[in-house]
């Protein structure tokens, strides 16, 4: 239905502007070979969370009582996950299936902002102190957009 | 240690089942992916056409009337971006060159990376309708906050 919506948008920018869908299309396929070595990442990630996170075992280490090391781990996955995030949901949703508390997949996708692999080029932009104080206040308020989903997300729904 | 729960779903494995083989394991793996699939293309192609449409060179107009107003446009300006961050950084070393505040920049490049609006259908999806919703209104509110606690933590240290 998404997908669906998309191309129809396409289609319309066609018939008005038709040079712009023909640059979008061409700005897509790169961005596809960009994308492609991250799903493949993720890919693998499912395969091995099938494995080795067994329901039981995402409840214990991230579910609702798995402790202050669970956001720890959070925060760390993604300060160093990379790529776009869209190829992410679908892990995450994985793992929010077996058990994944929502506060934890908040502080995964705040921490993400950290972009570790983008650090030097935002240093050489904005200054080295700007990007630690920055990445500093990221990971701070990762855990407090964890703490935020833990009061409204109890009435999340689960992904089907 | 007692009976399958009762709200387990059919066919769900027990708690002390073993882990699946590798080949189940990747079988299921395999379905869940493809049904993200469709998604991720749609985001993709949703994001190579809004580039398209909205240069990011474009968006410079709308700064430069004041630092209240410049922040909040620079939060909803990010929260809308569809690029790569490293855009962000060029848009937001343009506008520090142009006077922009930092305050500004930093709520643009914060809110880029962390509020997804035009990702929110993929979110919502995948996530959750209201986990995607409040998940990304309070990552606006927060990256207003962080600007100014970035900016202010600097001048201390300065």
């Amino acid at each position: 239905m998404f997908l669906a919506t998309v191309v129809t948008a396409y289609g319309v920018t066609a018939l008005l502007e038709a040079d712009k869908a023909r640059a979008a299309v061409a700005a897509f396929l790169p961005m596809l070979g960009m994308v492609a070595p991250v799903l493949l990442l993720v890919l693998a990630l499912m395969i091995l969370s099938e494995r080795f996170f067994t329901p039981r075992r995402v409840e214990r280490w991230l579910g609702r009582d798995s402790g202050p090391r669970a956001w720890l781990i959070a925060a760390g996955a993604g300060a160093i996950a990379t790529g776009p995030v869209y190829p992410w949901y679908a892990l995450l949703a994985e793992l929010r299936r077996k058990g994944m508390q929502p506060a934890l997949v908040a502080v995964l996708l705040y921490a993400r902002a950290v972009k570790l692999p983008l650090l030097p080029l935002m240093a050489h932009y904005f200054g080295a102190p700007f990007t630690l104080v920055l990445s500093g206040w990221i990971l701070a308020f990762a855990w407090l957009s964890g703490l935020v989903m833990r009061r409204f997300g109890t009435r999340t729904q689960t992904a089907s | 240690m007692g009976e399958p729960s009762a709200s387990r779903p059919p066919g769900d494995r027990s708690p002390t089942d073993g882990p699946p083989s590798w080949r189940k394991s990747a079988v299921r793996a395999v379905r869940g992916f493809a049904n993200a699939l469709p998604i991720v293309i749609g985001m993709l192609l949703l994001t190579s056409l809004l580039t398209t449409l909205v240069p990011p060179g474009s968006l410079e107009r709308l700064f430069g009337r004041g630092e209240g107003w410049d922040v909040i446009v620079a939060a909803v300006v990010g929260s809308l971006a569809a690029g790569h961050p490293l855009v962000g950084y060029v848009l937001g070393g343009e506008l520090l060159a142009r006077g922009v505040s930092l305050v500004a920049v930093t709520a643009l490049l914060v809110s880029w990376v962390t509020v997804g609006l035009v990702q929110l259908p993929a979110e919502a999806v995948l996530l959750g309708r209201r986990f995607a919703i409040v998940r990304n209104l309070w990552c606006l509110v927060f990256a207003v906050m962080v600007a100014y606690l970035t900016v202010g933590t600097l001048r201390l240290v300065a």
